[in-house]
């Protein structure tokens, strides 16, 4: 005997089951973090320095280590990533060059982030002689991230109808004056989120900057981009493993400032967006 | 009758679809120009190629020459080309700005700065476009807010400000209601004292209502043109009558 709506009430609370379990790891991570770090949270742990071998003191360097990383990586990767994404949506031609491009693109945002490590390392450490530096983690970050960028603003400018060019074209508007006055400013929400969502991602990746860029422990702020630089996710790393003895407070203490920082990140993409998109009227 | 355009053994192919064969034509300035023909007759082709808008489809290749006032259109600067040769497209494509913006966006781009000038050449092509009385006092809303006849004109009022010489309309009313209809009819019969209009539509009716003469197109072939009257009373060619009698199309 079928009976459609005892199958269509299973179905129904398979799928929303299933949806659920996706709030599920998020909660909790959230919550176990905020519960066992929270107690660490004051201001000596925000702005002063490790001290006793990093089980104590504060975590200042890594904050501001992992800022200028994030930063660093901005200032690379979003111009050229915007810059790749309006060639290849406004003005490439479907052909082999393209294509190859393309799949570069696609296949760039599958490498594992430990080869990035390894790529920035051969390349911007040891090739370009930056040294462990700021600059060469930023590189290794910004290149980690452009794919994300690339699509994301790709999907921005071809999301902005075909018959708004047209116009533009028709009323004897450039190629560039239709994307700067038509199509960029109404494919700028969905740019500077997706891009936000990226930097996100960079700002918590440890395997890049294992070797880029990360000290282990330096008590004092980096000078200048060819400085060496303590960074969240590592400094993580290390006090989990490789400090004896730290309090657990202080090692959830990190977790969520990192956590905090990426999601402050991800709310700020989302209210831009939110706001760009109030704007829009089509 | 003074030869605006002139267009001369045309083909058109887009891949391997030939769009357009061995079109030979002539436009008169200060006349209308309505083209005829059932879908994928190449009306919109013929049309595109005027202001060499078929150029950024892919695989779009064309022989043949097109003459606006004696000179190839090809040997014309694009942008250039396309101030003299305007276009209003089939749904109403306002850009998302406000009515005002719309309207100066070609001037703007033109690098026309002064306010002062914006704003009189703004309001004499919104005048001509018969939509300044419903919109002067709110020229700073979203385009998006007029209705679809509304939209329309406002098109036209669009370009109207870059003062073409020559504008094509792409099945201007396809979209519209017999009210907006007569309103853009109305102002196409006045603008044609001063511009040369080509109109492509669907609308046999509105062909003999505002056409001087009448272009008919069959699977990319001009199969006939002459004097609207003329077509529509004794038309040369049988696939011409049995067009306009709606026996297929």
């Amino acid at each position: 005997m079928k009976n459609p709506k005892r199958i269509e009430k299973i179905v129904f609370s398979f799928l929303f089951l299933s949806t659920c379990l996706i709030v599920v790891p998020v909660g909790f991570i959230v919550l176990i973090v905020v519960i066992k770090g929270l107690p660490a949270i004051n201001w000596q742990f925000l702005t002063d320095v490790p001290r006793e071998g990093m089980r104590a003191g504060g975590i200042f360097p890594a904050i501001i280590g992992t800022i200028y990383l994030v930063i660093g990586a901005i200032l690379f990767a979003l111009p050229v990533g915007i810059f790749a994404a309006i060639y290849l949506s406004e003005y490439s031609k479907d052909n082999f060059l393209t294509r190859i491009i393309k799949l570069a693109i696609v296949n760039l945002a599958g490498v594992p982030s430990v080869v990035y490590g390894l790529f920035g390392f051969s390349l911007f450490v040891i090739f370009f002689k930056f040294g462990a530096s700021i600059l060469s983690g930023s590189l290794t970050l910004g290149i980690m991230i452009l794919p994300i960028i690339i699509t994301a603003s790709r999907e921005a400018l071809e999301s902005v109808p075909y018959s708004f060019r047209e116009v533009s074209w028709s009323l004897g508007a450039s190629k560039w004056q239709t994307i700067r006055s038509v199509v960029l400013p109404n494919a700028i929400s969905g740019i500077i989120t997706g891009s936000i969502l990226g930097i996100g991602r960079a700002a918590g990746e440890t395997a890049p900057i294992l070797f880029t860029v990360a000290a282990f422990y330096l008590p004092q702020l980096p000078r200048s981009i060819f400085d060496q630089a303590m960074a969240l996710p590592y400094h993580l790393y290390v006090i989990s493993t490789q400090v004896p003895n730290v309090e657990e407070k202080i090692r959830y203490g990190t977790a969520l400032i990192l956590l905090m920082l990426v999601l402050c990140m991800n709310l700020i993409a989302i209210i831009i967006r939110y706001r760009l998109r109030k704007r829009k009227t089509w | 009758m003074v030869i605006k355009l002139k267009g001369e053994n045309l083909n058109i192919w887009f891949g391997l679809i030939h769009a357009l064969k061995d079109v030979n034509v002539e436009i008169y300035k200060n006349e209308i120009l309505s083209i005829i023909g059932p879908a994928n007759s190449g009306k919109t082709t013929f049309l595109r190629m005027l202001n060499r808008l078929n150029e950024l489809q892919p695989n779009f290749f064309m022989k043949g020459k097109v003459e606006l006032d004696g000179i190839d259109i090809n040997t014309i600067e694009v942008e250039s080309l396309r101030r003299k040769v305007g276009m209003v497209f089939a749904l109403p494509t306002p850009l998302p700005f406000s009515i005002f913006d719309n309207v100066a966006y070609g001037l703007k781009i033109y690098g026309i700065r002064n306010r002062k000038k914006l704003e009189e050449i703004v309001e004499s092509s919104l005048k001509k476009a018969y939509l300044w009385e419903e919109v002067k006092d709110r020229l700073n809303i979203s385009a998006f807010k007029l209705s679809g006849g509304q939209q329309q004109r406002l098109c036209i009022a669009r370009t109207l400000a870059i003062e073409p010489e020559i504008i094509l309309f792409d099945e201007p009313c396809s979209g519209l209601d017999p009210i907006s209809t007569a309103k853009v009819e109305e102002a196409m019969i006045k603008l044609k004292e001063n511009y040369t209009i080509v109109l492509v539509t669907n609308n046999v009716k509105q062909a003999s209502r505002v056409g001087d003469r009448t272009a008919f197109f069959l699977n990319g072939e001009l199969i006939e043109i002459d004097k609207t009257p003329k077509i529509f009373t004794a038309p040369k060619d049988k696939r011409t009558e049995d067009y306009i009698r709606g026996k297929f199309g």
